[in-house]
């Protein structure tokens, strides 16, 4: 077997066990919060009939190790169930949100990596000078910004001051995709903020590191332009620590941005989250915990892979 | 005297574009030398002449929805799907802003002299969206599945005192236990919509004789409506389309009506209001309501089951500093039981609790209590502003010589671990359209949601006559002593009474302020019509 495809299927089958190990810590966490779901359900209108009824109405009598395989088993049928508080259909409603999700996601980074990258090949080749300087002290403060704040600052200035966006940035099916474009502005600007940092400076700091080696000394005494010794011969070699920062960053815009999604009433994965954990619906909980999980487990061992195909030495193993 | 009339002709113009309500109109005619009493009929005239238009859409942006929500009539417990259901659905009669009943499917209610049996008939013709017809037996369909434990029905306690209900022709016949005065209110509840055979296959199906017809059902993001043609009422339903979008957070739902993007908002943060009086196109809308903030003592449990401690702690919160600081100024002290002015044969001549840390300490005493702190839980859900008012109060306690602390449990699993477990917390209650419903509710000794484990047989006596009283004057007289027993016995400490603050479009026409709920309670998106 050529080794890259051993290695494919090692790191393939090695991200199901942590999924599945995953799939139990959830579980764990949601059964050691306080209250039950038929408590959460009814709330200040909890009486002991009403709650005894509600649990028996959804299984919550059975043993918790039994509840966990009839859901496991479910999950790897495709059934994720019905939701315990509304009765809709799990597998449906994740997978539109997890649409506006990935359309979210997309969007900013279409943005963010490009100019990330960009930015961060331009701060190394003016490594130390003003427009290092001056691309590492914005991107900074904006990371620095907490995201509701940069949210609050994007809406105060671009649906107030200059009222071109709209503050609510739900997405429909049936709307145009320019009209999705347009309802999702504000958010994107604020991600792109929020991401641009780290990446950039993870270019910044690869390419340099790269810069000591002997080789580019070479090129530059074969009188090439620094510009072109980065792009060509620095850049190259600074792929792996690039794209395992451009991935966790990719991740993060999956999977971390609630907050976000709450101030602009985006209609996406987070939101849904965390109104089912309040209400302890724990078979959504735990379908999009595992939905989050995979997405990272993914995109790690993508950043995993990209880095062995970029790197000869690990190419080519001895 | 011209100088007069110019005033008095531009605020009829105020009042008839809707510009003006009709408490600012009186409020401010008067204030010019006009009677109180000409000034409301002048308000009468004035917003009479204002023509309903007909067509566009209205759109709101809401607090209080979740991914969680259901449009089950029955479910329903908190702002957006009470708003969502007030669109689609329609119950036998609805409250009308000044108290009385609004007959909607009921056209006609009479009851027997004792108030035990009462006939509704039910107007002929009112249609369902899907097309077919409302009928008696859909009312009883109904009410009967609101009875039935496992639909875990908000009306439970409501429809539980129904002994026998007959549907027969139009006439719905039901026959209580014991007497009920109030019972036609008590089908104005929000989750009694009439459904066709009451809901029991498609409870969630959104399928009513109300005004519109839900077209999207997104919970947590949002909701579309369009008209119902056929909707018995020409005289509400103004708008073509009506849109609810979910923004729970608050400076985005600002922003959404400061930017137009919606026509009106719920639950404006009190913080904001002066801010906002600024903004063109945009009014602030406070209306007085039963809702109240509380903080609960079981009477049952040490320290508080000795009544010289509560009356102790009682008299150390300030309640004027509470209206003024937690709730801006929009709102009213109370006074120790749950009832004001906004509920009939409410009886004002009840004198007003005030801080006085001389009877506090007086009080205090007398219990010989060991000086160990008296711990009062509070968590920022508990109502808004619940932990600063908890802090507010523990000063004012301390400053008489009570040591009270408080201590912050989290938002999560408060109803479960803390509220009705606890000895005393930080709670709300939205109110009750008439005062049996809200005593039966939570001051009754037997009742499901006595959260204050108050026990009083004279209490229930009196709640048990009054239900069944017809007289009106002995029936005040009645709740009278009932709200002296509570206030001087029981659990419940009420500092105050908060307003609906809501933030309008000028483009809404027609709003009026209804005490019975928010933002018209529950109908301004059927009520109001657009410029």
């Amino acid at each position: 077997m050529h080794p890259i495809v051993r290695l494919l299927v090692q790191r393939i089958a090695l991200g199901l066990l942590l999924l599945l190990a995953v799939s139990a810590v959830i579980f764990l966490g949601v059964e050691a919060l306080p209250g039950d779901t038929a408590q959460a359900i009814l709330g200040q209108q909890a009486t002991p009939e009403a709650l005894a009824n509600l649990r028996e109405k959804m299984g919550l009598n059975q043993p918790p190790l039994t509840r966990y395989f009839q859901w496991l088993g479910g999950v790897l049928t495709g059934d994720l169930g019905t939701s315990l508080t509304n009765g809709a259909d799990i597998a449906q409603s994740i997978g539109q949100r997890l649409g506006n999700t990935l359309f979210l996601a997309g969007c900013a980074a279409v943005i963010a990596v490009p100019l990330a990258i960009l930015l961060g090949l331009i701060a190394a080749r003016y490594a130390g000078r003003w427009p290092d300087k001056l691309i590492s002290g914005i991107t900074l403060t904006t990371i620095s910004l907490p995201e509701f704040v940069a949210a609050y600052f994007v809406i105060y200035l671009l649906t107030q001051l200059i009222p071109i966006f709209q503050p609510v940035a739900m997405v429909f099916p049936g709307m145009t995709f320019w009209a999705k474009l347009h309802a999702v502005a504000l958010p994107v600007i604020v991600l792109v903020l929020v991401v641009l940092a780290h990446m950039m400076r993870m270019t910044r700091a690869a390419i340099l590191n790269v810069m000591q080696s002997a080789y580019i000394e070479t090129a530059e005494l074969k009188g090439l332009s620094p510009m072109t010794i980065i792009w060509k011969h620095a850049f190259p070699n600074a792929i792996a620590p690039v794209v395992s920062v451009v991935m966790l960053n990719l991740a993060y815009l999956v999977v971390g941005v609630v907050v976000v999604e709450v101030v602009f009433g985006y209609n996406a994965l987070g939101q849904y989250l965390v109104d089912h954990v309040t209400k302890r619906d724990l078979p959504v909980v735990q379908a999009v915990g595992l939905v989050f999980a995979a997405v990272y487990i993914f995109l790690n061992m993508l950043a995993d892979v990209i880095g062995i195909l970029a790197n000869p030495r690990l190419r080519h193993p001895k | 005297m011209t100088d007069k009339h110019n005033q008095l002709d531009w605020m009829v113009a105020q009042a008839r574009t809707g510009r003006m309500t009709r408490r600012e109109f009186v409020g401010r005619t008067t204030a010019l030398g006009v009677s109180a009493g000409l000034a409301s009929a002048l308000y009468g005239k004035a917003a009479l002449a204002q023509e309903a238009k007909k067509g566009g859409k209205i759109s709101a942006g809401l607090a209080g929805g979740q991914s969680t929500d259901s449009l089950d009539p029955a479910l329903a417990a908190s702002e957006v799907p009470f708003q969502v259901n007030m669109t689609w659905g329609e119950m036998l009669v609805d409250v009308n802003p000044d108290g009385t009943l609004d007959h909607r499917i009921a056209e006609e209610i009479s009851s027997s002299p004792d108030a035990t049996e009462w006939k509704f008939k039910i107007r002929a013709g009112v249609e369902y969206h899907n097309g077919g017809t409302v009928t008696a037996d859909d009312v009883v369909a109904t009410l009967k599945r609101h009875t039935d434990e496992k639909a875990q029905s908000g009306a439970l306690g409501i429809v539980q005192g129904i002994a026998d209900m007959k549907a027969e022709g139009d006439m719905v016949t039901l026959k209580l236990a014991s007497g009920n005065a109030d019972l036609p209110y008590l089908m104005g509840d929000y989750h009694l919509i009439i459904q066709p055979g009451g809901g029991t296959d498609a409870p969630a199906a959104g399928n009513g004789a109300g005004p519109y017809k839900v077209t999207a059902n997104e919970p947590g993001v949002r909701y579309t409506f369009t008209k119902h043609a056929n909707y018995f009422d020409s005289a509400i339903g103004h708008a073509d389309e009506v849109e609810f979008l979910v923004i729970n957070d608050n400076t985005a739902r600002t922003a959404a009506l400061q930017s137009g993007q919606v026509h009106m908002i719920n639950r404006v943060d009190p913080k904001i209001v002066e801010l906002l009086k600024g903004v063109a196109g945009v009014s602030i809308k406070y209306v007085a309501g039963r809702g109240h903030y509380v903080f609960i003592m079981h009477c049952d449990k040490a320290p508080f089951d000795n009544n010289d401690m509560r009356m102790a702690l009682k008299y150390a919160i300030n309640r004027q500093e509470m209206v003024d600081k937690i709730l801006g100024g929009l709102g009213s002290k109370g006074n120790d039981f749950p009832i004001n002015a906004a509920y009939p044969l409410f009886d004002d001549s009840i004198e007003q609790r005030e801080y006085d840390a001389a009877k506090a300490k007086e009080y205090y005493d007398k219990t010989g209590h060991d000086g160990s702190p008296i711990i009062l839980r509070s968590a920022p859900g508990a109502f808004p502003g619940a932990v600063d008012a908890a802090n507010l109060f523990a000063a004012s306690a301390q400053a008489a010589g009570i040591p009270l602390q408080v201590k912050l449990e989290p938002d999560d699993g408060y109803w479960s671990n803390v509220w009705n477990v606890e000895p005393f917390c930080a709670s709300y209650w939205g109110g009750r359209p008439v005062q049996d419903q809200m005593y039966s509710t939570a001051y009754l000794s037997t009742a499901d949601w006595n959260d204050t484990k108050f026990k009083n047989a004279r209490f229930d006596e009196l709640l048990i006559a009054a239900r069944g009283e017809l007289d009106e004057v002995k029936r005040k007289a009645e709740y009278s002593e009932m709200a002296h027993i509570l206030r001087d016995e029981g659990g419940l400490i009420l500092p105050m009474f908060n307003d609906f603050v809501s933030g309008v479009s000028d483009q809404i026409q027609g709003w009026v302020d209804d005490p019975n709920g928010e933002l018209m309670n529950g109908r301004a998106q059927v009520k109001c019509w657009l410029a």
